[in-house]
């Protein structure tokens, strides 16, 4: 297995504020320098609560954002000169929001159009045989090509979404929230679609949302967020069921699940610390029961812990039995 | 808030000085000399050298700019040669006058311009909505100067209820009455565009807030209609009323000036007409920065005025 | 294009306007054609006859000078330099503010500065500085006039473009390979040119009153040619004499500008997308009922707040939007009732229905009766309607920034929601105020009273939402999916909340959502919709262990579940109809593995026995089997 996409140390700073004379009056680390690879194949499902970073490390991912510090690897060529054109070929993003990720002026052909042009070169008539594959390949009938997007449902939108990234031809996709914004009925069509896709062209995947259970059924690994850094990251099937970092052991119980009593596992109201001014130690230590004093003091490191396993914690939650 | 008046006093310094700058640029784009325009038939090439001196036109541009702009920091304008007295002195006083006509204006169109965009939203496709969108239409079709002639040909000269024109009677004039009496016609008809560009914006932008969930949940809550209406959404809709006030006063201070022809009213409007005629340029330049500036500080308050009203806005 | 005609021609003011002014252009296009005297040519002998006079239709000026033909000449100079004014402005504005906007940083800080010092000048003393400096003339006022203007346009084409700028489908393009230059030519400029057609058509007129302004004060075009506005300068001497000279060339001004502006609103009706769905009418106080017939009566029942048979829709257009046909349910005093079903499916106008809260127009309740205590709240006058709203039955609203007003302090939303029902002191307002804040988990409920909601993460707004709903100890909440918006640990705390106070106070609640685990923790029983009606009602532990009818147990199955693992789905293929056109029969036909003839042919009735009910021919077999 060859490693599809590799991020070392990657990190984002936005300046806020402004003064009277130029200059910004305070920083917001957005993404703190984070580590991840992604191999050939498989999905990273990444979850995370509004604003710990996900959308920020996406959009690094894809050039459209430069990155503060570090470096991104994909398919083993460095990339870091946030050019999207560049970045465009090998990854590409399909947006949270189908409709308005679509130019409300323009027909569907036209945005089908530019990736195959500018990305490829194509003439006319190989583009127009180019779209018609990928449209069958999203289910997609190729009458909706003459439309313009107000036209359609938001699922539908999606998929040309979707379709558009497979025509630049990429084999990484960066899939922000893809069926967020979807009802549940036609959030299933399109997470089936996307399983289909990786299979018939073997994309790799990077697949970002908020959803604990949408994440779990269609990822590999995943990587959990809390304020801009990994916390947690581990086999699909173990790290919700097995958690070892007391965050993502509360986002499993957060989560409303058929058959297990509401609880409230803070037992209050914990909120995000203020990014304006973050804490010296570890980022949850306020909302954290197992807080010392050393995780106030630095923040804790990512580390290995049994196979295929990282925790970002001094104090992890006991390991499952082993049987 | 006195930090944040403060930083914007601060920030108007380079705009006003961009101010300066630009006129003074204008100005020197006039072609032909000045001294040929105030001598006349005097303008023997002696003359004109000695009064180019006089007037230090024999420097270099930037230097000339520098020389004004020191002056005036001192409070000397220059010498007006057409009314031969001191520009500061004219500026004044015919600034004051349009003050209290364009003043005036500017008061009654927020007043009922945000009145009549208000009753004219929550009353939306109903006979007061169309009344008065018809009446706004009309307010700002019409010429303001236009409307005046019209206003002076009916209420002065048929119905003799006020005078033709000028700001006191010439005799035993001069008391409030008697400028009232002189105000209200002027006053009125460069109120009327300023009205209707209000009443249309408060009306556009109430019926913006009326949509907005908070509006939804006030009446959720049980408030009285009289108060979604006039405290909820007016309050909402200022954010955007505010800004155009702000500009509108601009027009008022514009439109004083065709008013001010019409009813020769001694206003600042006037004179700069007259002085751009006459190349009179010390008056034209100190008349316009002078005017600009005083419209600078009044957007301050605008934003102030802004920034009470509305909390997300940093101070 | 056509579409976009069709919208002005409806417009009938508009139609008036461009009507009158294609009758104006076309005179002034037109006017070297007829046979008119020359405009200039002086007759001292007849000077200002009156109109109707003999060869002179409109009469003379003070030189003599054929008033018809000034004013025809006089039209034609004004409206071309009107509109090339206008037309200069619009596409230099235009051009400076799509580059502010796009470019950003220093760029646009450079430009905007420039533009705010242009702006910072009464835009008259800018138009008569550049005047002064080229001096009087038609030319040179057409210049002065379009350059006051240009920051105008360059400020809200600005402001359109950096919300561009900042849109997905730019990004989409950037990964699309585009550059720079060619983003802001296919991708922005086309959705801008609406708004600068709108900001013209607006504008024009405007230019017109400017440059005749300008000339009015002798500045403009010079003698013996003469636009109208000059034609008014001159005739002001006669004003009170001869006031035919004045008034003819005011009132063809008056034309002019009118029809331009009542065209120019016309245009900007017809391509501003928001008020193609009638969105921009405001809701009024209630909504509007307007039932044919009388309710049934009520069926006495132990039931706190009932609907029953409500129908609620909206007319927008000529298209009929059937947001809910035939709801009926009811809650006892502490019971909570979910409501679950897609977006769209008609939860929300359901919700909204009962206390009169859907907004009309464009919403209308058709028939039903939604009863608190039995007394029909859709036949209560408003006055008595608002008594009950937030006092008896009080509203909790999905997104916690937008549904508090953003000017008020917490505090003083949460007195209003006390004080609009009974008189309350301001420090035994406060004081309530206080314990209300407290009562939702706030910490420091002190000093959080003083602060606006922006200043609030979303689960503190939500919790301010929920204290406000129980300011006057109501009798019935409803929730309209109050957790949708928040992150999953926050919806923990609020749900578990909400749980308690229930408890608590014996609160009958009503709660919506798409999510079958918040149902399953929170709801004794709940109500399935679909398409505007309900399909399925029972108790929630009955309804997710076997569900009856297809939709509900096909959509507990395309729902992945924690601890499920990585697996494909049970999708469903297919999308909810539009409630436009509803098919006959069975609103889920088209998607459903059982649809039989019969399920397409006329009404289907919600039937059940016990506790439970369902509308289909074809149930679920675990129901069949518990029923029979
Ligand atoms: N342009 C920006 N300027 C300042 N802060 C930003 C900007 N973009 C994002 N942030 C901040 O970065 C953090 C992460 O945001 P985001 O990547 O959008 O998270 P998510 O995708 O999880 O919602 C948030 O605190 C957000 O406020
Ligand atoms: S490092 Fe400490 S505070 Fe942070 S999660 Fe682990 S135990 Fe909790
Ligand atoms: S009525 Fe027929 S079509 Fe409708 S859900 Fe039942 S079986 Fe399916
Ligand atoms: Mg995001």
């Amino acid at each position: 297995m060859s490693t599809a996409l590799q991020i070392t140390d990657l990190s984002k700073t936005f300046p806020v504020g402004k003064k009277l004379f130029g200059g910004a009056t305070g920083a917001v680390k957005a993404v703190h320098p984070m580590s991840l690879s992604v191999q050939t194949g498989e999905t990273l499902g990444i979850v995370g609560e509004s604003g710990c970073g996900k959308s920020t490390l996406a959009r690094m991912l894809v050039g459209l954002l430069p990155p503060t510090t570090g470096s991104i690897e994909i398919e083993g060529a460095a990339l870091d000169n946030a050019d999207p054109a560049a970045f465009g070929k090998r990854i590409q993003y399909v947006f949270q929001d189908p409709i308005s990720s679509l130019n409300p002026r323009k027909t569907i052909r036209q945005i089908m159009d530019a990736p195959l042009k500018l990305l490829h070169g194509m003439d006319r008539a190989a583009r127009e045989k180019r779209i018609l594959e990928i449209f069958d390949s999203v289910n997609l009938r190729a009458d909706f090509l003459d439309r313009y997007p107000h036209e359609f449902s938001g699922g539908q939108a999606q998929r040309i979404g979707i379709a558009r990234a497979l025509a630049a031809q990429a084999r990484i996709l960066i899939l922000d929230e893809p069926v967020s914004a979807l009802d549940v009925s036609v959030q299933a069509q399109v997470l089936n679609l996307l399983a289909d896709l990786k299979r018939e062209f073997g994309l790799t995947y990077l697949f970002i949302s908020h959803d604990l259970a949408v994440v779990e059924a269609v990822s590999d690994r995943i990587a959990v967020l809390y304020f801009g850094s990994v916390v947690e990251e581990g086999r699909a099937e173990e790290i919700f069921a097995h958690p070892r970092h007391p965050y993502t052991k509360l986002l499993a119980d957060s989560a409303p699940v058929v058959g297990r009593p509401l609880s409230d596992p803070e037992h209050g109201q914990a909120e995000l610390p203020n990014p304006l001014d973050p804490p010296p130690g570890c980022a949850f230590a306020k909302r954290c029961p197992y807080a010392s004093a050393q995780c106030r003091s630095a923040p804790p490191p990512l580390t290995e812990m049994g196979t295929d396993q990282r925790v970002a914690c001094y104090h992890p939650l006991p390991a499952p039995e082993q049987v | 808030m006195g930090g944040y008046i403060l930083k914007r006093l601060l920030l108007a310094i380079p705009v006003i000085l961009g101010i300066t700058v630009i006129v003074f640029l204008i100005m020197a784009m006039i072609p032909g000399d000045p001294a040929t325009a105030i001598l006349g038939s005097y303008a023997t090439p002696d003359n004109v050298a000695r009064i180019n001196r006089d007037l230090g036109l024999d420097k270099p541009l930037v230097a000339r700019y520098f020389i004004w702009l020191w002056n005036m920091l001192h409070g000397d304008f220059g010498q007006s040669f057409s009314l031969n007295r001191p520009v500061i002195d004219v500026v004044l006083e015919r600034f004051n006058n349009t003050l209290i006509l364009a003043g005036t204006s500017f008061v009654l169109c927020t007043v009922f311009g945000i009145l009549a965009g208000v009753i004219s939203a929550a009353r939306q496709y109903g006979l007061a909505d169309k009344a008065i969108t018809f009446a706004v239409l009309l307010g700002i079709s019409i010429p303001s100067f236009f409307l005046g002639m019209m206003m002076i040909l009916f209420f002065a000269v048929d119905l003799r209820w006020f005078p033709v024109s000028g700001m006191t009677a010439i005799y035993g004039g001069g008391d409030l009455a008697d400028v009232i009496h002189h105000l209200t016609m002027p006053a009125l008809a460069l109120a009327v565009v300023a009205t209707g560009v209000v009443a249309r914006l408060s009306r556009s932008a109430m019926l913006e807030v009326l949509r907005q969930d908070f509006i939804r949940t006030a009446r959720a809550k049980g408030v009285r209609e009289g108060r979604v209406i006039w405290g909820h959404a007016l309050r909402a809709a200022m954010v955007s009323i505010i800004p155009v006030l702000g500009i509108q006063a601009g027009f008022v201070l514009s439109g004083a000036v065709y008013i001010e022809i019409v009813f020769q009213w001694p206003g600042i409007g006037r004179m700069l007409v007259d002085a751009i005629l006459q190349r009179d340029i010390l008056l034209v330049q100190g008349g316009v920065v002078f005017v600009a500036s005083c419209y600078v500080i009044f957007n301050i308050i605008v934003d102030v005025a802004q920034s009470l009203l509305d909390p997300r806005i940093k101070t | 294009m056509s579409a976009f005609f069709k919208l002005l021609a409806r417009n009938r003011l508009a139609l008036g306007g461009l009507i009158v002014m294609g009758l104006v252009v076309a005179l002034a296009l037109i006017t070297p054609l007829l046979p008119l005297a020359d405009p200039d040519a002086t007759d001292t002998a007849n000077r200002f006859l009156p109109p109707l006079s003999d060869g002179y239709l409109l009469g003379t000026d003070g030189l003599g000078r054929d008033l018809l033909s000034r004013l025809l000449w006089g039209t034609r100079l004004s409206l071309a330099v009107g509109f090339a004014a206008a037309l200069f402005a619009a596409v230099a504005g235009a051009a400076v503010g799509i580059i502010a906007g796009f470019y950003g940083g220093r760029t646009d800080n450079i430009i905007m500065r420039g533009v705010d010092m242009l702006m910072a000048f009464p835009y008259i003393l800018l138009a008569l500085a550049i005047v002064a400096a080229l001096g009087p003339g038609l030319v040179n006022a057409l210049i002065a006039v379009s350059v006051v203007n240009i920051p105008f346009f360059a400020r809200n084409i600005r402001g359109i473009t950096v919300g561009l700028a900042h849109k997905e489908f730019v990004d989409a393009a950037k990964l699309a390979g585009m550059s720079n230059p060619r983003i802001i030519l296919s991708e922005i400029l086309p959705n801008v040119v609406p708004v600068i057609v709108i900001a013209m058509s607006t504008t024009i007129g405007w230019m017109i009153l400017e440059t005749a302004g300008l000339s009015f004060l002798g500045l403009g075009s010079q003698p013996p040619q003469a636009d109208l506005g000059s034609m008014l300068g001159e005739a002001r001497s006669a004003l009170i004499t001869n006031p035919h000279t004045s008034v003819i060339p005011g009132i063809m001004i008056l034309i002019i500008v009118m029809s331009i502006n009542l065209l120019g609103d016309g245009v900007r009706d017809a391509l501003d997308p928001r008020l193609k769905s009638g969105a921009l009418s405001r809701p009024m106080a209630a909504t509007r009922v307007e039932r044919k017939e009388r309710p049934a009566p009520e069926t006495s029942t132990d039931a706190i707040l009932s609907l029953d048979d409500l129908h609620t829709q909206f007319h927008v257009k000529d298209r009929i939007y059937k947001a809910v046909s035939g709801v009926s349910l009811s809650v006892k005093p502490g019971e909570c009732l979910g409501v679950i079903g897609e977006s769209g499916s008609g939860k929300s106008v359901t919700a909204l229905s009962i206390m009169g809260l859907v907004a009309s127009p464009p919403g209308i309740i058709t028939a039903g009766a939604a009863r608190l205590e039995g007394r029909d709240m859709l036949s209560a006058r408003f006055g008595e309607l608002r008594r009950l709203r937030g006092r008896r039955v009080a509203y909790i609203f999905q997104d916690p920034l937008a549904t508090l007003h953003p000017l008020y302090k917490v505090g003083d939303q949460l007195i209003e929601a006390i004080s609009c029902h009974r008189a309350i002191s301001k420090s035994e307002g406060r004081k309530k105020a206080i314990e209300l804040l407290k009562s939702v988990r706030i910490p420091n409920p002190e000093e959080r009273i003083d602060i606006y909601p922006h200043e609030m993460s979303g689960g503190m707004r939500q919790r301010v939402g929920i204290a406000m709903a129980l300011a006057n100890d109501p009798d019935v909440i409803i929730a309209d999916e109050p957790t949708t918006a928040l992150d999953v640990t926050v919806q923990a705390q609020i749900l578990s909340l909400l749980s308690d106070l229930r408890r608590e106070r014996g609160l009958a609640i009503i709660f919506i959502t798409h999510d079958f685990g918040v149902v399953a923790q929170l709801c004794d029983r709940v109500a399935v919709m679909y398409a505007g009606r309900i399909v399925e009602e029972g108790p929630t532990m009955e309804i997710l262990r076997a569900p009856a009818h297809p939709y509900t147990s096909r959509l507990i199955a395309c729902v992945p579940e924690l601890g499920e693992g990585k697996r494909k789905l049970e999708a469903i293929p297919g999308l909810p109809p539009s409630v436009d056109n509803l098919p006959a029969g069975c609103a889920f036909a088209d998607r459903c593995l059982k649809a039989q003839d019969s399920c397409t042919k006329g009404e289907i009735g919600l039937e059940g026995s016990g506790s439970r009910a369902v509308r289909c021919l074809f149930p679920e077999p675990g129901f069949a089997e518990e029923t029979a």
